[in-house]
C-alpha cells in the first residue's frame, strides 16, 4: 500500500471508529445507536433549512481549521485560535454598532477588524517565540483566557454593563436574501464564500509564494531554513499572524453572520478547539480543512437534533470528535496496523 | 475595614481558592519532569469534579461525614483511568501529546455532561449535602495574627494540599525514584543506556498526574461549587498547569504559584468588598495569572526552562 493510501486511510479510519464508540456509549448507556444515528442524519440533511444551517455551522469552522493547519505547516501549533476568534467576533461585532457606513464599506472594514484582531492575537506569541523562544502552546492557552475575559469586560462597557451588544447595523451584515430563499430561511450567509475564498487564499500562499515556500522550509527544519539565508524568526512572527488572522476571520462570521452581536460568554465556544480536529482530519491542507470543517461542523449541527428526535444527550457528538481526535493524533498505531495487514497479505 | 481585618478576609480564602490548583499543578510536574506534557489536566479535573460530585450524591446517606473522602478517592480513580488513555496515546502510539491533551480534555466534559443528562436529565447535578467541615487547628489557630488568618476554620483539604507539595518535593528530589523520573524527562536515551525503562516511569508519572487532579477537581467541586455542570472546572486545569510553568516545574515553586493564583481568583471574586482593591477593575485581576506566567515564560520573572525532553515520544534505537 503507498503511503500516500495509508495517509489518507488513518483520518477515514478513525472517523469510523469514533462513531463505532460512539454507538458503543449509546449502547451500554441504554439508547439505540441506530434511532441517535438517524436522528443525527437527519439533523444535519433533515430538510433545506437543516441544510442550510448546517452550512452555516461549517463556515467558522473552515475558517478556524485553516488557522490551525497554516500554523501546523510553519511549525507551529496553535492552540490560541479559540482566543484570537473571540477577538475577532468582538472586533467585528463592535465595528458593526458603532458606526454606521454604506455597505460597501462598513462590511469590509468589520471583516479586516476581526483579522486584524485575530492577527494581533497571533502576533503576541508569534513574537515571543522569535524573540526569547517561549513555547508557542502555552502562549496560545494564556491568550486564551485573556481574550475570554478582556472581551466581557470590554462588552460591559460597550453595552452600559449589559450582556450584549446592540445588534449590527444592517450595512455590516453578511445576511443572504438569496440563501435564505433558497435554504427556507436559514441563518446561512455569504460568509461561506468567504470562507471559500480564503482555503484559496491559503492554498496561493503556501504553493505559489516565495513566502509560503519560506513558512513551509522553517516548518520543516528551522535550522537548514536559517542556514539557506532565510529569515526564521520573521516567518515565525508572520505564520502566528496570518493563522491569527484566519481565526479572527472566523469570529467575523459569527459576529456578522450568525448572530449579529456578540454577548459575554461563561466559557470558551469551542469552536477554536475543533479547529484542531478539523486541521488533523484535513492533513493541515487547504482541500483537506474544507472536509474536515464539513465533518465537524455538520456532526455539530446535527447533534442539536439528537435530544429531540431520539431523547439521546447531545454530547454524545463530542465524545466521537473527541475520539476522533484521539485516534487521528495516534496515527502511527494505524499505520502500523495497516501496514502489518499489507505485509500478512503479500504473505498469502 | 483594617488592613488587618482585610489580611484575615483574604489570606484564608486565597489557600481555600489555591487546594485544588495546588494539587492539580503538582500532578502537572510529575508528568511533565517525566517528559510528558499533559494539557489534559483540565480535563482530569473535570471527571474528578464529577465523580467526586455523584458519589457524595450517591452515597452521602450511606457513609454520613465520611462520603466527601471518599468521593475524593472515587474521584482519583476516575481520572486515574482517563489519564491511562493520555498516557497510552503519548508513550506507546507516539501521538503529539498537546492533541491528545486536547482530545483528554474534550473528552471528559463531554462525557460528564453526557452521563449528568443521563442521570439527572437536566445540565447541572443537585447540590451536594455532605461538604468538607472547617475547623480551627488546634494550637496553631491561636498564635496571635497569624492564628486567625492562617489556622482558623481551616478546610481539611487545606492541609491535604500543602502536605502533598512537601512529599511531591521530597519523591522528587530526594529518593531514587525521583532522579530516575527527571532523567527520563532530561534526556531519555541516557537513562534508557543506565538500566531505566523509560516507558514505566513515564506511565507512573502520567497516572500521578492523574490520581492528584482528578483530587483536585473533586476538592474545588466540593468545596467550592457544591454541584457540577459545564462550567463548573472552566479553566482551572489550565490555570494549575499556569502555576506549574510559573513555579518552574518545581513542586514548591508550583505550590507558591498556586497560593498566588488563588489570591488573584478570590480577590476577583470577594474584591468588591475590600477597601482599595475594589476600585481595580476585576479583569485585571481575572487576567493577572495569565499574563504573568507569559511574562514567567518570556523571562522577565526569571528564566523558566522547561525539561529537555518534554513532549518528545522516546522511541528506542533513534539518535
Amino acid at each position: 500500500m503507498s503511503i500516500r493510501a495509508t495517509n489518507l486511510l488513518v483520518p477515514v479510519i478513525s472517523v469510523i471508529l469514533g462513531l463505532l464508540v460512539g454507538a458503543i456509549v449509546m449502547l451500554v448507556s441504554g439508547y439505540d445507536p441506530i434511532v441517535g444515528y438517524t436522528a443525527l442524519w437527519n439533523g444535519i440533511f433533515g430538510d433545506l433549512y437543516t441544510i442550510g444551517e448546517t452550512i452555516r455551522q461549517i463556515t467558522p469552522y473552515i475558517l478556524a481549521g485553516l488557522a490551525v493547519a497554516f500554523a501546523f505547516r510553519s511549525g507551529l501549533f496553535n492552540i490560541g485560535v479559540e482566543g484570537q476568534l473571540i477577538v475577532g467576533w468582538f472586533a467585528a461585532a463592535y465595528v458593526g454598532v458603532a458606526v454606521e457606513l454604506p455597505k460597501i464599506i462598513h462590511l469590509p472594514l468589520a471583516i479586516l477588524a476581526a483579522a486584524a484582531a485575530g492577527a494581533l492575537w497571533g502576533f503576541v506569541p508569534g513574537l515571543l517565540k522569535a524573540k526569547f523562544h517561549v513555547h508557542e502552546v502555552i502562549v496560545t492557552i494564556m491568550m486564551n483566557y485573556i481574550a475570554l475575559h478582556t472581551t466581557n469586560a470590554l462588552i460591559k462597557t460597550v453595552s452600559d454593563g449589559g450582556d450584549r451588544t446592540e445588534s449590527i447595523f444592517l450595512s455590516a451584515s453578511l445576511r443572504s436574501e438569496f440563501f435564505q430563499n433558497l435554504t427556507d430561511f436559514s441563518r446561512l450567509h455569504y460568509g461561506i464564500l468567504i470562507a471559500l475564498a480564503m482555503v484559496a487564499v491559503m492554498w496561493f500562499i503556501l504553493e505559489k509564494t516565495t513566502l509560503g515556500f519560506e513558512l513551509k522550509a522553517v516548518g520543516f527544519n528551522h535550522n537548514a531554513s536559517e542556514y539557506a539565508g532565510m529569515n526564521v524568526n520573521k516567518n515565525v512572527i508572520l505564520a502566528m499572524v496570518i493563522s491569527g488572522a484566519f481565526a479572527g476571520l472566523a469570529g467575523s462570521m459569527e459576529a456578522l453572520g450568525t448572530f449579529e452581536y456578540v454577548s459575554s460568554k461563561g466559557g470558551f465556544t469551542g469552536i477554536g478547539f475543533d479547529g484542531i480536529a478539523v486541521a488533523l482530519l484535513g492533513m493541515n491542507t487547504p482541500l483537506g480543512v474544507i472536509f474536515g470543517a464539513t465533518l465537524f461542523g455538520s456532526l455539530k449541527y446535527g447533534a442539536l437534533n439528537m435530544p429531540n428526535a431520539a431523547g439521546i444527550p447531545l454530547e454524545i457528538v463530542e465524545i466521537v470528535i473527541a475520539v476522533i481526535i484521539f485516534f487521528v493524533a495516534s496515527g502511527y498505531i494505524i499505520r502500523l496496523f495497516l501496514l502489518r495487514a499489507a505485509k500478512k497479505k503479500e504473505a498469502k | 475595614m483594617s488592613f488587618l481585618e482585610v489580611l484575615y478576609f483574604i489570606v484564608p480564602s486565597a489557600i481555600f481558592y489555591a487546594a485544588p490548583l495546588i494539587l492539580t499543578a503538582i500532578g502537572g510536574v510529575f508528568s511533565e519532569r517525566s517528559g510528558v506534557v499533559n494539557i489534559g489536566l483540565e480535563g482530569l479535573m473535570v471527571i474528578g469534579a464529577f465523580v467526586g460530585i455523584l458519589f457524595n450524591l450517591l452515597f452521602a446517606d450511606q457513609f454520613g461525614n465520611a462520603t466527601p473522602w471518599l468521593a475524593l478517592i472515587a474521584a482519583m480513580a476516575a481520572a486515574l483511568l482517563l489519564s491511562l488513555v493520555h498516557a497510552v496515546a503519548s508513550i506507546s502510539f507516539r501521538a503529539d501529546q498537546v492533541v491528545s491533551g486536547v482530545a483528554i480534555n474534550l473528552l471528559a466534559i463531554a462525557l460528564s455532561l453526557y452521563l449528568v443528562k443521563k442521570i439527572f436529565d437536566k445540565g447541572q447535578t443537585d447540590f451536594i449535602t455532605e461538604r468538607f467541615p472547617r475547623y480551627d487547628v488546634p494550637f496553631l489557630s491561636d498564635i496571635p495574627v497569624l492564628g486567625p488568618m492562617l489556622f482558623s476554620k481551616m478546610y481539611n483539604t487545606s492541609i491535604l494540599a500543602l502536605v502533598v507539595a512537601i512529599v511531591a518535593w521530597f519523591v522528587i528530589y530526594k529518593t531514587p525514584f525521583g532522579l530516575r523520573l527527571r532523567s527520563v524527562g532530561e534526556h531519555p536515551m541516557a537513562a534508557d543506556t543506565m538500566g531505566i525503562n523509560v516507558a514505566r516511569m513515564r506511565y507512573i508519572a502520567v497516572m500521578i498526574s492523574g490520581a492528584l487532579a482528578g483530587i483536585g477537581g473533586a476538592i474545588y467541586a466540593q468545596t467550592i461549587s457544591g454541584d457540577f455542570g459545564h462550567a463548573t472546572i472552566n479553566g482551572q486545569g489550565f490555570m494549575a498547569l499556569a502555576a506549574m510553568i510559573f513555579g518552574k516545574w518545581h513542586p514548591l515553586g508550583a505550590m507558591g504559584a498556586a497560593l498566588f493564583f488563588g489570591l488573584a481568583q478570590s480577590l476577583s471574586i470577594v474584591g468588591p468588598s475590600i477597601p482599595y482593591i475594589k476600585d481595580i477593575p476585576s479583569v485585571f485581576l481575572l487576567i493577572l495569572p495569565y499574563v504573568l506566567t507569559i511574562l514567567a515564560l518570556a523571562g522577565f520573572i526569571g528564566r523558566a526552562n522547561a525539561p529537555k525532553a518534554n513532549g518528545v515520544p522516546y522511541i528506542k534505537g533513534q539518535r
